[in-house]
């Protein structure tokens, strides 16, 4: 995480070279770069871009236009409330607003001390457990603040 | 030694699966009782999870939903021996919302160990495989054009017609593409095959490149799906060390999206496929025409490609004898949101709405009234009780300014707001909208600014027709469905749910 410029670029050439071989390679490199550091770092694009010969304007267009894709870090834990119908249906809503307020978050924020991002997801394929999350990947579902609150204070921080 | 059967299943996870399986293994070690603890897929039956089975000679029996702590319980009430416990379901088989299923394309979901394939042998896998090597490619065709199998991802298109259309396409390179995107609310059966069966749409994928000729395959599976992509990511290993999937004659390779709902729509997904942006594509051409990288594409739907060994198996005429109309074979509807028993039901096309919702479902997890329910995800229309009698498939949803897209309901009770879940079709369409047309990109933005209009009192009647004007113009201005379709929700919510719109302005947006 705490890699050096240097030899962060570096390491995100190798990534990038590695994928020389795959097909249409240009999200598959994002997506292998975000999982080694967590986001995109800025000083990737030019690299990525030199090393699968497009443009950066092209690159960026890609990195800007995919929800999932991170330009900064994210907090320790990512709690990925679900927003969609079937949630909605069994008070999603109301359980999200809390959540938010009892963090002192928007969507998408980090609280202060790093420890947790909550992000809005729409449908986690759980829609017969709704509401449901994912905690760090983990599914989680039948949700209600007490639920939640266990969650996320039971993470190690 | 005895059998315990436990999901591994993310919704089973999502309420504790993975705890009661420790538990179970806990128990088991601290009475010294050996057990053989299977790791399975989903029954469907999710209001029961987690379920778990025992093997005992008349069958399997079920006790559920289980928390970890009631297993030194289940232990000492005899569960080993099939003895009753207050959890206990009894046969599992025996279960009405199971009992009445005709499952064909989960036939061996939640029955089987997804990665053993002497399992997935055991119970019918590979027969539609070994049959369609014999057919030969234009024979297999054939069979799936006789099944009359429509593709299962919304729009249901032939599948025979576009294998076909496929198959006669001059090209060197040909692709089969699996479309695992599963972005609507209220859908997952595609999620429940890749863990619980993932070998089925190996295999479906194998026949589909046998028929057409193609040598590479691609899943391009959601993000929000982390068990199933790595269930699957194993499943595709197996195969390959087994010899199912040969480099040369034909692979597969797992592609994961990056959270965009827009890049389910085919020519989007070929976009990111690419690795562009997942802008969709004007048509023609068509995908099977000119698709990925330019070559002749065969792009199905999971649950398709799923349902295509049994037909081979058994024959499109098997297949094409369940059904209603034109749509033929059976279809996995999920049953979500607030309903009691909600859960994966595979049945003939036909069944009416209300038999699904209050008979199949029980109605609603709260007990209370059931007011509307959204039927194929979050481009498809609000149905009030009083359409409940519509059969569940494609035409007489259609009739009915519907879709049953990819068997998605999300039911509620009569506490929803109409005209906030009509914002939100608006809200949703906003936030996923590729950008490439004005009406879907802007429409959206300013059917949002119109609803919140209407709810906080101002000008009503003008604002009302407004909206039906901006819902004109996204459906016959959009390039896709996205943009397009997004009008079924809120026209439906202003033609059976009108009252919730005029209740301004006690009633605010927030609320
Ligand atoms: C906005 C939008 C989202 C879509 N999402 C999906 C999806 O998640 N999964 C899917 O199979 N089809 C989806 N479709 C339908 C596909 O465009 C296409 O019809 C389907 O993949 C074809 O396969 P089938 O014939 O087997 O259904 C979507 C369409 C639109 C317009
Ligand atoms: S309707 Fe919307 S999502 Fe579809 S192509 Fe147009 S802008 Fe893109
Ligand atoms: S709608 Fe929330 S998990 Fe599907």
């Amino acid at each position: 995480m705490d890699k050096e410029p240097e030899e962060r670029t570096d390491r995100i050439a190798a990534i990038a070279r590695a994928h020389r071989e795959t097909e249409g390679p240009a999200l598959v490199v994002l997506r292998a770069v975000q999982e080694e550091f967590g986001f995109v770092p800025r000083e990737a694009v030019p690299v990525i871009a030199e090393a699968l010969n497009i443009t950066r304007a092209e690159l960026h267009g890609v990195l800007s236009f995919y929800h999932d894709l991170r330009q900064a870090p994210s907090g320790r834990h990512v709690l990925k409330l679900c927003r969609a119908e079937a949630c909605q249906s069994m008070g999603a809503a109301a359980l999200a607003e809390a959540a938010l307020a009892r963090h002192g978050l928007a969507w998408g924020e980090t609280t202060a001390d790093g420890a947790l991002t909550i992000e809005p997801v729409y449908c986690l394929g759980l829609c017969s457990c709704s509401p449901s999350a994912l905690f760090d990947d983990e599914p989680v579902g039948r949700l209600d603040a007490a639920r939640l609150d266990r969650l996320i204070e039971g993470a190690a921080p | 030694m005895t059998r315990v059967f436990i999901p591994a299943d993310a919704g089973a996870r999502a309420v504790g699966a993975e705890e009661v399986a420790r538990a179970v293994a806990a128990e088991a070690a601290a009475r010294g009782l050996a057990l053989d603890i299977v790791r399975t897929g989903s029954r469907g039956l999710y209001w029961l999870e987690p379920l778990v089975e025992v093997e005992t000679p008349a069958g399997r029996l079920g006790y559920g939903p289980l928390a970890p702590d009631e297993i030194p319980g289940l232990f000492a009430a005899g569960f080993l021996e099939g003895r009753p416990h207050a959890r206990s379901v009894g046969f599992v088989e025996e279960i009405p919302f199971l009992a009445c299923q005709r499952r064909i394309t989960f036939a061996r979901c939640g029955m089987t160990d997804p990665l053993s394939l002497a399992d997935y042998r055991a119970h019918g896998g590979l027969k539609g495989l070994s049959r369609a090597r014999s057919l030969g490619p234009a024979a297999t065709v054939e069979e799936v054009a006789r099944s009359g199998l429509r593709g299962r991802g919304g729009a249901g298109f032939p599948t025979g017609i576009k294998w076909r259309t496929a198959a006669a396409a001059p090209g060197e390179r040909k692709f089969i593409v699996c479309n695992a995107d599963e972005g609507d609310s209220g859908t997952y059966s595609d999620r429940m095959i890749m863990e619980g069966d993932p070998f089925a749409l190996i295999e479906g994928m194998a026949i589909a490149a046998l028929a057409v000729g193609a040598r590479q395959g691609y899943v391009y599976i959601r993000s929000e799906y982390p068990q199933a992509i790595a269930i699957l990511q194993r499943a595709l290993a197996i195969a390959r060390a087994e010899k199912l999937l040969s480099t040369g004659s034909f692979d597969i390779e797992i592609r994961v999206g990056a959270g965009a709902y827009v890049c389910g729509e085919e020519t989007s997904l070929l976009e990111s496929l690419e690795g562009k942006r997942g802008e969709v594509r004007a048509k023609p051409p068509l995908p099977a025409h000119k698709g990925l990288f330019g070559c002749p594409t065969v792009i199905n739907n999971l649950i398709t490609l799923a349902s295509i060994p049994p037909i081979l198996a058994d024959g499109g005429e098997a297949y094409a004898a369940l059904g209603f109309g034109r749509s033929r074979g059976t279809i996995p509807i999920q049953l979500t949101g607030n309903v009691r028993h909600g859960g994966l039901v595979e049945v003939p096309f036909g069944v009416t709405l209300g038999a699904l919702v209050e008979e199949i479902g029980g109605g609603t997890a709260s007990g209370r009234p059931v007011r509307a329910v959204q039927v194929g995800g979050p481009l498809g229309a609000y149905f009030p009780p009083a359409l409940f009698d519509t059969p569940f498939e494609y035409e007489s949803f259609a009739e009915r300014a519907g879709l049953i897209g990819h068997g998605g309901i999300v039911v509620f009770d009569d506490r929803v707001d109409m005209a906030r879940q009509a914002r939100f079709a608006m809200e949703f369409c906003a936030h996923e909208s590729c950008g490439k047309c004005t009406p879907c990109r802007i429409g959206s933005e300013r059917g949002m600014a119109v609803i919140d209009r209407i709810l906080a009192g101002v000008e009503p009647a003008k604002n009302l027709a407004l909206l039906r004007e901006l819902c004109e113009t996204m459906r016959y201005g959009s390039l896709c469905a996205l943009g397009g379709f997004t009008p079924y929700p809120v026209e439906s919510a202003l033609d059976h749910f009108g009252e919730d719109f005029s209740r301004a302005p006690q009633k605010s947006v927030a609320a």
